[in-house]
């Protein structure tokens, strides 16, 4: 993965293509305009449709694993045998020749075991159904609360400056003063042990919200600060200037004025928000330090593979292909999304 | 003691006076065969042995590490020491620096050692008597971890547990330079005051050795090597005593190579391999699940699996809720296939299901299964139906229940396969993984409120004390500490009591002694239920293909000086 700060860097071009765009003065408005130039963007439809399609099969994890495979993918079944072609075989089978217990290989049947066990006697493939779920749902999830957050943050900021943008700039340096992972290792670690106690606000140390909630804050500054740089450099053209005189309340002049403006910004982040959030969930469950058993998510199961990957090496990779496949297809939608939005931005992404 | 780096902290150790005994009939005897067949067409080469990581300090007075206990073994001597051959017969203490065993005399008080005369330690200074009494104050100064447990039976043992700064042991070690004895007087009989010198913790250091932890910094010791460096990040090497001569092979034997090295720093799998391609000679650390195939198949020759005196169980906290009910107990120990267990750890070869607390061909086995799916002395699988009409019957349906577990990969499975468990018969499980470095202390504390958890214990010296008394007595369960090595919490005066009489009578009838601790075990088991036996381990060594005389002890395991590489 890319240094994150290599896709932030980014221009002016954002708010002055929205500018224009809301003032070309044609008949079709800026955002359908822009709609239409990314659907005519077929990697970026490409992409979509793979995304959509990586959902789908996602959400499809119950039907697949309580009427095709027959099996409760988050319960061991180390002593359970299986039909295979009228043969009864064992879920985990002894080397007949010496040491050690592997779990049954990939059947490529989707009845039972189409990827094999892991080293609990679980249906790999059930659990990578259900691992994308929950993979899926932190990536989304934690993108939309830091993209919400870190606009709010960002706009605010850089609309009223003085001393709350002092104090919410100094509050990105502090976050930003720590490596990513390093940060969301150590929440990870800190919160996981006891959940979230803040006041009325309990959260469980198993509970998906906390790497949600991690994930989403340790990449704030990361997106506010771009937002804020906007914002800053759209206080000073004439429009809001106008807006100001008419006597417009500041929380009319951000809603109307400056969100607009912002938005194309926060729409090019969020599919790659989505993809770094998918990765660093992956990463953090990889540690035992994300999503807890007997939860899966592609992570998890990336870790599970690791022990075996010498004798079950699919277990590994297949959660890892689909890392690798959603993250890409993010990415290439976040460059449509680019091209289509904020054609002049510098942004460019990198994962 | 663990495998790894835990510590066993607390504890008065007891006896078993029948291993003492039998010790001393086979000395008596003849300390023989040792002794004989070393081979010098074999004598020389470097030995590689591979480890993730270093083991800690040097110090031997400190160290508690099976990693560093099986390299001292051709490093240091104590007065006296486990008989260096394989099998059950290593479990045996022979004289090592000391002529004979001692006389005891004063009712089992007082133990009078002889000194051998010419012996040096590997800087070419002779022992003394005096280095024995140094050894001794040094132990405490140095805050060994079981001074408290296992030493302060001295006399002045327990003001040097106090203040170790000032720690004589007057009156307790009495050293005579004219007759060269050393004389140990105990505050009461303790009959496993000899296994306790011959561990690593008794190693005979010189008198000049400062009195702090040496850490990185090589002690000089009178073995057959001695250790030539040591940086933790990268190696240990152990290089041949110029200054060592035989004086009882059964004791310490003369080693083959001429060099041992232990490198640090590779993967688990990649030691594998380095193995495998002839790079290295031993991996130490436990081979990867799915490198067993391989190694048993292509490399059959190469490996060697033995059955430990150890246990995995899962302790259950007494405490507090759900496990202070017994029937909450009950009902897990019906609930876990052992069977399962064994799978995650490597299948039927790797490790055998248990019942009871002491391991088998222990001192005071008695076979016995408490909880089983059908009345039988041998396991034959859970009974899930049982298990959850306990749970009901107990209240403690649909309560919230941590498994705490160490976060690496068998551990974890295991931790993973008793949610599913306790999840399966009514309660609400999670996992808690926790780092190697933190788990084992973790899981001690009361003020941490674990309710189950997943751990292991490995013999110190084979004594049924060292498994009933250590791990579920009374005194060894202290409140709001790391070292409360009792994880269940179990205090049942009344079982205290009968490990008392099963003490008192290790003095006098040893096979009584012994058949009472098997019935405390099955006891234990059967009214309070505080653990969930899983199974006792096999070990397995992976050794190069140019390697010979692999011998095993079941007390330090293998020797690594009496390998062969030429």
């Amino acid at each position: 993965m890319g240094e994150i700060g290599e896709f932030l860097v980014v221009g002016d071009g954002l708010e002055q293509e929205a500018t224009t765009s809301l003032t070309a003065g044609g008949s079709e408005s800026p955002w359908r305009s822009s709609l239409r130039q990314l659907r005519r963007n077929r990697p970026a439809m490409f992409a979509l449709g793979v995304l959509l399609f990586m959902v789908l099969v996602s959400l499809c994890a119950p039907i697949y694993a309580h009427h095709f495979a027959h099996d409760d993918p988050f319960t061991s079944n180390l002593q359970g045998r299986i039909n295979i072609g009228g043969k009864f075989r064992s879920v985990m089978q002894a080397n007949p020749s010496g040491l050690g217990v592997v779990p049954i290989s990939p059947t490529w049947s989707f009845s039972h075991y189409f990827l094999g066990a892991d080293e609990l006697g679980r249906d790999v493939f059930a659990r990578l159904l259900y691992g994308g779920r929950v993979s899926l749902l932190i990536g989304f999830s934690s993108a939309m609360i830091c993209v919400f957050v870190a606009a709010v943050m960002g706009m605010v900021a850089g609309y009223f400056g003085g001393v709350v943008d002092w104090l919410m700039s100094r509050l990105f340096d502090i976050i930003w003063a720590f490596p990513i992972y390093l940060l969301a290792i150590s929440l990870s670690v800190i919160l996981l042990t006891s959940g979230l106690n803040l006041g009325f606000v309990h959260i469980g140390a198993g509970s998906l919200l906390l790497p949600i909630l991690i994930i989403a804050s340790v990449y704030v500054p990361y997106v506010a600060r771009p937002i804020r740089g906007i914002v800053f450099s759209l206080k000073e053209r004439e429009f809001i200037q106008a807006a100001v005189a008419s006597g417009a309340s500041d929380w009319h002049i951000l809603r109307k004025e400056i969100l607009p403006n912002v938005a194309p910004s926060v729409i090019v982040f969020f599919p790659l928000m989505v993809a770094f959030s998918l990765l660093t969930e992956s990463a953090l469950s990889f540690l035992s330090i994300g999503v807890q058993p007997p939860q899966s998510s592609w992570g998890t199961i990336i870790q599970d593979g690791l022990q075996l990957l010498y004798t079950r090496p699919w277990v590994a990779i297949a959660p890892g292909l689909c890392i690798v496949i959603t993250a890409g297809a993010l990415n290439i939608l976040g460059d449509g999304a680019r091209d289509a939005f904020d054609p002049k931005a510098k942004l460019r992404g990198s994962i | 003691m663990s495998r790894l780096k835990s510590m066993k902290p607390t504890g008065v150790m007891l006896s078993s006076i029948a291993v003492c005994a039998l010790s001393i009939v086979s000395i008596a005897a003849a300390p023989a065969g040792a002794a004989s067949g070393y081979q010098k067409s074999h004598a020389g080469g470097t030995l590689t042995l591979d480890a993730t990581a270093a083991g800690g300090t040097l110090d031997p007075q400190v160290n508690y590490t099976l990693q560093y206990w099986q390299l001292y073994q051709a490093t240091y001597d104590g007065l006296v020491s486990f008989q260096k051959v394989g099998g059950v017969k290593s479990f045996v203490v022979v004289p090592d620096l000391a002529k004979s065993l001692p006389t005891v005399t004063n009712a089992g008080k007082t133990y009078t050692f002889t000194l051998r005369k010419g012996i040096k330690f590997s800087n070419g200074k002779a022992v003394t008597v005096a280095d024995v009494l140094a050894t001794f104050q040094r132990l405490f100064k140095v805050s060994n971890p079981n001074a408290g447990s296992w030493y302060n039976d001295i006399v002045g043992g327990p003001a040097c547990v106090t203040t170790p700064a000032s720690c004589t042991l007057k009156g307790g070690v009495v050293i005579n330079a004219a007759k060269n004895t050393v004389t140990f007087h105990l505050i009461i009989p303790d009959a496993e005051f000899l296994d306790q010198l011959a561990v690593p913790f008794g190693s005979i250091l010189p008198a000049g050795t400062p009195p702090k932890d040496q850490g990185d910094v090589p002690v000089p010791g009178t073995g057959a090597y001695y250790f030539a460096s040591y940086n933790p990040n990268s190696a240990l090497v152990m290089k041949r005593n110029k200054y060592f001569k035989v004086w009882s092979a059964a004791a310490q034997p003369l080693g083959y190579p001429n060099e041992i090295q232990m490198k640090f720093g590779l993967p688990v799998e990649s030691e594998v391999t380095a193995v495998e391609n002839g790079q290295a000679n031993w991996v130490f650390d436990p081979i990867p699940a799915d490198r067993l195939a391989e190694i048993s198949g292509k490399y059959a020759a190469q490996v060697n699996v033995h059955t430990l005196t150890a246990d995995w169980y899962l302790p259950m906290n007494m405490n507090i809720a759900p496990f202070n009910n017994l029937m909450a107990r009950q009902a897990v120990n019906y609930a876990v296939n052992k069977n399962s267990a064994v799978t995650l750890y490597g299948g039927k070869q790797l490790g055998v299901p248990t019942c009871t607390i002491l391991p088998p061909a222990f001192p005071g086995y008695q076979k016995s299964c408490a909880y089983n799916s059908k009345s039988s002395s041998t396991y034959a699988g859970p009974d899930l139906k049982k298990a959850k009409a306990l749970v009901k019957a107990s209240g403690t349906f649909g309560q919230k229940v941590a498994v705490v577990v160490t976060n690496d990969p068998v551990n974890q499975a295991v931790g993973a396969y008793v949610q599913g468990v306790l999840n399966a018969i009514g309660y609400k499980a999670t996992l808690k993984p926790l780092s190697q470095n933190i788990q084992f202390n973790y899981i001690q504390n009361t003020n941490n409120k674990v309710q189950i958890s997943v751990t292991q214990w490995f013999q110190d010296y084979p004594a049924a004390s060292d498994f009933l008394k250590v791990l579920l007595s009374c005194a060894n369960f202290h409140k709001a500490t790391d070292n409360s090595i009792n994880i269940a919490g179990m205090c049942v005066p009344s079982i205290d009591k009968m490990m008392a009489k099963a003490e008192t009578e290790e003095l006098t009838n040893p096979s009584g002694a012994n058949k009472l601790w098997g019935q405390i075990d099955t006891l234990i088991m059967k009214t309070q239920a505080p653990w969930v036996p899983l199974f006792n381990p096999k070990l397995v060594d992976f050794i190069g293909k140019n390697v010979g005389n692999y011998t095993f002890s079941l007390e330090f395991y293998m020797y690594v000086d009496q390998l062969w590489v030429k």
